[in-house]
């Protein structure tokens, strides 16, 4: 223990010359208190309560009852496997926000919305911002004649990925790095603020690449939308954003056919050899909530179910 | 009662010049005109005169002075200057007079009750004048030629009370009757006067009238009027078009965009305070660069257009900086030509209860850096063609205000969103199809002419026994063009790890081919 330490825990506890000894728990007491770095700290009975967030329906009857909505100003993580159901909650949910005349923002780390299924979502497009990654990138050129020559990766981030306020580098115009886009782009989005929901989908990216995003960033993404209207809505495949998401929901569901004779059936019990009488009907998805910070957990899982609708080809 | 005050700037030339390099100022600078090697010293600014530099020096002469900056005459920043000139004269009044590259005159009449008393005004004018990058004479008077030679004769700002005129404009030299230009009966006139010991304006006012007449004729007697401040004239109103332009010529051409960037800020800034004299904002801003290649000149054009009028230097500035970013001259710059297209200033009222909206001119500048990270069209609000084609889409600029209208959504608007192509759904939601970009080709084996089996190359996990397939349904459109297609669709399920997927896969009937376009999700 150093010196200093040493006299300051002697004058708490009085034993400095010149200090009368008090009564033992009290003198202590006092003394801590007189100490000018614990007069700043303020006492956990009198925190700030963070207010509740506003809860935005997400476009879907069963999830909204489970969930509450989506709450503004923090982040939201939809995750599950593929052909669980994350893309029609993603497109019900931004045509929620559409309707209610907000802007909206999609970054989509792989290219995949397609426009018919949104569109037939009931999505206004004109109320959508689409930010396709996986484009080329070719960084800030200083020269008017020429570009400068080297090309290269940020190389002191462990993680692969550069940090996503960090300035933008260089890169080949072949080389494609969506993920890392993806978070540059919601940053800059966030940033600018004024949307009322920013979705990034990652549905796509492996979860090996996904668990790779530093937490920071994410922790960024949530203090960017924090106090703001905005709903920050992440899609992956697993959960990764851990304790920065309010809201963690996983779904997973089974696919809905018709048979020849007519009559739905789950498509993952029928093992039979396909024939072409059989009608894709949608899916039955099945939600549950893996993490609530607006609530406590309860002690077993809470789901819903809820199904989709296949619009007919053509 | 009449008013009239006149802008008036000294060494025009020079001045011209140092609007985009205001560095220079505090140095003394020259301007030379002519042909190599026999370039004459054309303007001096007062910090070269004091140093011994006159016009018609030549430019081995004043290479001698070594703090001496020499800039070649740019016609082009002249006719900048003089278009910002009009329209900082234009703030204080409508109706003006172009009496040359360096002079206005401005009718003052009833703007007292608008900007003040006269001297107030007047300040205000070199204020202003200020602000547009001139040191500019400012003269009022009650008559436009006592204005005109009290702004040359005198420096700063001048107020001449009505009958005053003769008194004080007496002690200025006689030269300032005479700078219109070399006429030479003027010049006869002015030797004369100089060998009658006539040297300043209270001399010439002096003498008897009838006398003058008889030696120097009309001219002699117009001189005396306006040594004596007592012309009466009406002013020659202009209206100065709207055109916004300003223009650089470098004496050496520019390789590298960071000293461009520092051109550009002091061009928009000159462009901004133009418009904004004007009450006026901008939608769309053109760069013109002329490149030096060495042995020939091209041209290069870049057009920044606005969702809505903008009146921000910073922000024009880094938008071009990302447009010339991504998009680079890719030679030397010898010329800059910079012009904005006058729109009327967005009047946009905002409510405390509207649905969240982001900032146009922030919007602008976010849609402008993330085009530059992924690309210009990547970046964007969909828009559905009128086909039945599964694909159809293009991608257009993401704009605001077009959002409005679409509270009562006409069925064109509807038309647009919906297209024949993707039934909107009535009831519930529908399911997403995830598009595989570029698609995924794949080898399908059939049976009883069904798909049985898929292998899917570039993308692992759809490899195995197909569980469950519907289909096919066929669909084909445009075969009376170039681009028909026709095709069958099918709806599988394929097992993977995490469970069962499902695909949508497609045969193209043309080519014969299998792909996987995406799955449902």
């Amino acid at each position: 223990m150093s010196s200093s330490s040493l006299c300051c825990a002697e004058m708490a506890l009085g034993r400095l010359p010149g200090f009368l000894p008090k009564s033992g728990p009290a003198l202590v007491l006092e003394r801590l208190s007189q100490m000018p770095r614990l007069v700043a700290v303020t006492p956990a009975s009198r925190l700030e309560v963070r207010p509740a967030p506003e809860m935005v329906s997400i476009g879907i009857r069963e999830l909204d009852s489970l969930t509450g909505g989506l709450p503004r100003g923090c982040l939201t993580e939809i995750c599950g496997p593929a052909s669980s159901g994350r893309t029609s909650v993603l497109l019900a949910a931004l045509a929620a926000a559409t309707r209610r005349e907000e802007s909206c923002a999609l970054v989509d780390a792989s290219d995949a919305l397609d426009p018919a299924s949104a569109a037939a979502s009931g999505i206004e497009f004109g109320r959508l911002l689409w930010v396709r990654c996986g484009g080329a990138d070719v960084g800030p050129q200083p020269s008017a004649v020429s570009p400068r020559p080297s090309a290269f990766r940020h190389q002191n981030s462990p993680s692969g990925f550069d940090p996503p306020g960090a300035r933008p580098e260089r890169r080949s115009p072949g080389s494609a790095f969506p993920v890392e886009q993806a978070l540059r782009v919601t940053d800059l989005l966030l940033q600018s603020g004024g949307f009322g929901m920013v979705a990034v989908d990652l549905g796509d990216v492996p979860f090996r690449i996904a668990r790779r995003i530093p937490l920071t960033s994410w922790f960024r993404f949530q203090r960017a939308v924090e106090r703001t209207p905005t709903v920050l809505l992440a899609i992956t495949q697993a959960p990764c954003t851990q304790s920065c998401a309010a809201l963690s929901l996983k779904l997973r569901s089974s696919a809905i056919g018709r048979n020849s004779s007519g009559k739905l059936s789950a498509i993952g019990s029928q093992l039979s050899a396909s024939s072409h009488t059989h009608l894709f009907e949608g899916l039955k998805i099945e939600g549950e909530i893996l993490r609530s910070r607006l609530e406590r957990k309860p002690p077993q899982s809470v789901r819903t179910g809820f199904t989709t609708k296949t619009m007919p080809a053509g | 009662m009449t008013a009239f005050a006149c802008i008036f700037v000294p060494d025009f030339p020079v001045q011209a010049l140092l609007r985009v390099e205001p560095d220079l100022r505090s140095q003394a600078v020259a301007v030379l005109e002519g042909k190599a090697p026999l370039e004459k010293v054309f303007a001096v600014n007062e910090q070269a005169r004091r140093a011994g530099i006159e016009m018609g020096m030549t430019k081995l002469q004043v290479e001698a002075c070594p703090e001496l900056v020499l800039r070649t005459r740019s016609p082009l920043q002249e006719n900048s200057a003089h278009a910002a000139l009009l329209d900082c004269a234009q703030l204080f009044s409508p109706c003006i007079e172009d009496a040359g590259c360096d002079t206005i005159i401005l009718d003052l009449a009833g703007m007292e009750s608008l900007f003040g008393p006269l001297p107030k005004i007047a300040h205000d004018i070199a204020r202003r004048a200020s602000d547009f990058g001139f040191e500019a004479n400012v003269a009022v008077a009650a008559n436009p030629d006592a204005t005109v030679i009290a702004a040359r004769g005198f420096p700063r700002v001048t107020v001449i009370a009505q009958g005053k005129e003769a008194e004080q404009l007496g002690s200025l030299p006689m030269e300032v009757l005479f700078v219109d230009g070399p006429d030479p009966d003027r010049v006869q006139i002015l030797d004369t006067l100089s060998r009658w010991g006539i040297r300043n304006l209270r001399a010439l006012a002096a003498l008897p009238e009838i006398a003058l007449s008889e030696r120097l004729g009309q001219g002699g007697v117009r001189l005396q009027q306006l040594a004596r401040g007592a012309t009466s004239r009406t002013l020659v109103p202009v209206e100065p078009p709207l055109v916004f332009e300003e223009a650089i010529e470098l004496e050496h051409p520019l390789v590298l965009l960071e000293p461009l960037a520092f051109l550009l800020a002091r061009m928009l800034e000159q462009l901004c305070a133009r418009l904004s004299a004007r009450a006026l904002a901008t939608q769309e801003i053109r760069l013109q660069l002329e490149l030096d290649n060495g042995s020939h000149t091209k041209t290069f054009h870049r057009t920044l257009r606005l969702p809505v009028p903008l009146l921000d230097e910073k922000i024009f500035l880094k938008l071009l900086q990302l447009d010339l970013n991504a998009h680079p001259p890719g030679a030397p710059i010898a010329t800059i030509h910079l012009s904005a297209e006058p729109v009327r200033p967005r009047a946009a009222q905002n409510g405390l209860f509207l649905p969240p909206s982001p900032e146009p001119e922030k919007l602008e500048l976010t849609l402008a850096r993330i085009a530059g990270i992924v690309g210009e069209n990547k970046v964007g609000a969909v828009q559905m063609m009128d086909t039945h084609h599964p694909q159809a889409f293009q991608m257009r600029r993401f704009v605001l205000e077009d959002v409005r209208p679409q509270r009562s959504q006409t069925s064109a608007a509807k038309a647009e969103n919906f297209p024949p192509s993707c039934p909107q759904s009535k009831d519930g939601m529908v399911t997403a199809l995830r598009i595989f970009r570029p698609p995924a080709f794949a080898t399908v084996s059939m049976r009883d002419g069904v798909p049985a089996r898929i292998t899917c190359p570039k993308r692992k996990q759809i490899d195995g026994e197909i569980l469950w397939g519907a289909g096919p349904w066929r669909s084909s459109g445009d075969w009376w063009e170039r681009e028909g297609w026709s095709r069958d669709e099918w709806d599988i399920a394929v097992q993977q790890e995490s469970g069962i997927a499902l695909y949508r896969l497609v045969r193209d009937l043309l080519s014969g081919r299998w792909f996987v376009e995406g799955t449902y999700d």
